[in-house]
């Protein structure tokens, strides 16, 4: 089976947000980078899906070379080879396009990714590259199973599940707990190194949207403390003042 | 030239956070010049459909195929797309959800146009056509001016703020060609708990987190949930420890919600959990540490034990229904 892993690479989730060059780049100074940790799970379950019935993992990456450090890290979690398509991507349509034409070229079984990154948070990427490439697409999938091509998957709907079975190639969106995230160990790291990391270059995409610029939310009002011997007077307050209830 | 709205059905009615999108399109159509259509696939009566007049729509295209009963992306996809191509529409609208996410995305690559999802307000027509959207997870936007010839926006709750009219829309018969590639998937099982309110479309949610001390305490907290007709979540540790299910995890890794209101009882606030509600209206915040990071994020706040506070909490909902 061959799998094809698509990661982000994305600020971590404590990251302080603040832009720069009149609010049109993020600010990347003092920024810990991780792989998008939606991504991580399906990476996981990747891993372990070689493990019970081998197979080969490519890791994808639409990205510049400042990535590099979370590919590596892909292929000492367990990931055999990499693609790094070497670019700026431009919006969800743009990396769509360019995941689809390196599957074109490749033929996998599988193709997961998180549900979302992190940073953008569109979720559209899975279904965009269904489409492109004509195949099945499902997203939050939360459990994975492959079974004589076929694949059987648990997506989580509003309030609950539903269990699916569906034939491959699929495309999937990823999320918890498909399978515990890996930290990779010594061996990993070291076989990591020579792991072969393709570096191609994007195809063109139609301009579709153009960044205007970022802005953060309001700074946050001071909370309002209640003392605990007059907790009833929250409800009033929520009535009254804030209007919600 | 019709602005479409896809909406989503739950029990034949059109969910609030779709009516949410048929005011925000039919906002738009005003914007535009043009009027705006619904598209709801699946069974509901000729009367609930029409009640989308009342957020502003003209008209609403009912594909109620039985086929499509069931909730699928892959179809309905394909059915939206045909929509569009029969209507002309250049603006497509839907509410931020799992499912249409994966719509819209899927119909985007049909229709070769852009999908911008995450939208929190209302676009600007003027020079250009600009739209806004939360990014890292709630805690920035980014201002996008949208160049293709159509446009799919995802719209987040909260949007925009609806007005209802006493207008009805025309409901007409929708009749797309279903394909057998929409039908890729074969649905084995489907576990859903129908009684719950759901968490994206509740107004008021009752969170509960480590602090709440085990699966066997949640009774004081289900029961202020009931007193305000709220939905329950819990944090991330909640649901790893199994104390609550899954689904009802909120923040980074789980679900985003933004309701009007909020009440976190016993959570301290990490920052991955603070990401999934930072979209809410009105935080409240019970918890017995002075110094849990949440009180920063809050808007009114007690330092107090859950156990304590939860109940005369509910006791004063109820005494002032």
């Amino acid at each position: 089976m061959k799998i094809l892993v698509c990661i982000t690479n994305v600020p971590d989730t404590t990251a302080k947000i603040s832009f720069t060059d009149n609010n049109t780049k993020f600010n990347k100074a003092g920024v810990q980078y991780i792989i998008g940790p939606y991504d991580d799970y399906a990476l996981a379950r990747a891993v372990e899906l070689k493990e019970a019935q081998g197979g080969t993992i490519t890791v994808l990456h639409v990205g510049e070379a400042d990535s590099d450090p979370q590919i590596r890290k892909a292929l000492a979690i367990g990931a055999d080879d990499a693609i790094r398509v070497n670019t700026e991507p431009a919006d969800s349509y743009y990396v769509a396009t360019q995941i689809a034409h390196i599957a074109q070229q490749n033929s996998y079984d599988l193709i997961l990714m998180g549900r979302e990154s992190i940073d953008f948070n569109s979720g559209v990427v899975h279904g965009l590259v269904g489409e492109m490439l004509g195949i099945p697409s499902f997203s939050p999938v939360m459990k994975l199973d492959i079974k004589d091509g076929k694949a059987e998957f648990a997506r989580e709907i509003d309030g609950g599940k539903e269990y699916l079975e569906a034939t491959l190639p699929l495309v999937l969106g990823c999320q918890e707990p498909i399978a515990e995230w890996k930290i990779p160990n010594m061996r990993g790291i070291m076989t990591a190194r020579t792991k072969p990391l393709q570096v191609v270059e994007p195809v063109s995409v139609d301009d579709m949207t153009s960044l205007e610029s970022y802005s953060l939310p309001a700074p946050k009002g001071e909370c309002k403390m209640i003392p605990v011997e007059e907790a009833e007077k929250l409800i009033t307050l929520l009535r009254t003042e804030a209007k919600v209830l | 030239m019709s602005v479409l709205i896809f909406v989503e059905l739950d029990n034949g009615t059109i969910k609030k956070t779709s009516q949410e999108a048929i005011f925000y399109g039919a906002k738009v159509a005003d914007m535009l010049q043009t009027s705006a259509t619904v598209l709801a696939i699946g069974q509901a009566s000729e009367e609930a459909l029409s009640s989308a007049g009342k957020f502003g729509a003209a008209k609403v295209l009912h594909a109620a195929d039985d086929k499509l009963n069931h909730e699928n992306s892959l179809a309905y996809a394909d059915v939206l797309t045909q929509a569009v191509q029969q209507e002309g529409s250049k603006v497509v609208v839907m509410a931020k959800s799992g499912l249409g996410d994966a719509v819209a995305a899927r119909s985007a690559a049909k229709l070769k146009a852009s999908v911008v999802s995450g939208v929190t307000d209302l676009p600007e027509v003027t020079g250009g056509f600009k739209v806004k959207r939360g990014i890292y997870t709630g805690k920035a936007f980014a201002t996008v001016e949208v160049k293709s010839d159509i446009k799919v926006l995802v719209v987040k709750k909260n949007a925009v703020e609806v007005a209802e009219n006493d207008g009805n829309a025309q409901v007409e018969s929708f009749s797309p060609t279903l394909r057998d590639s929409d039908f890729a998937a074969t649905v084995k099982e489907v576990q859903k708990a129908s009684s719950e309110l759901s968490l994206t479309e509740a107004d008021i949610i009752v969170s509960g987190g480590r602090g709440m001390k085990g699966p066997e305490n949640w009774d004081p907290l289900v029961d202020l949930a009931n007193a305000l007709g709220a939905a329950t979540g819990c944090s991330k540790p909640v649901s790893d420890l199994d104390w609550r299910p899954h689904h009802e995890h909120i923040g980074q890794t789980g679900i985003k919600v933004a309701p009007n209101l909020y009440i976190a009882c016993g959570i301290s606030g990490a920052i991955q959990h603070l990401a999934g509600v930072n979209g809410s209206k009105c935080i409240v915040v019970i918890n017995k540490d002075p110094e849990a990071p949440f009180f920063k994020a809050a808007d009114y706040g007690i330092v107090g034990d859950v156990f304590d506070v939860l109940p005369r909490l509910t006791k004063a909902v109820e005494a002032t229904k």
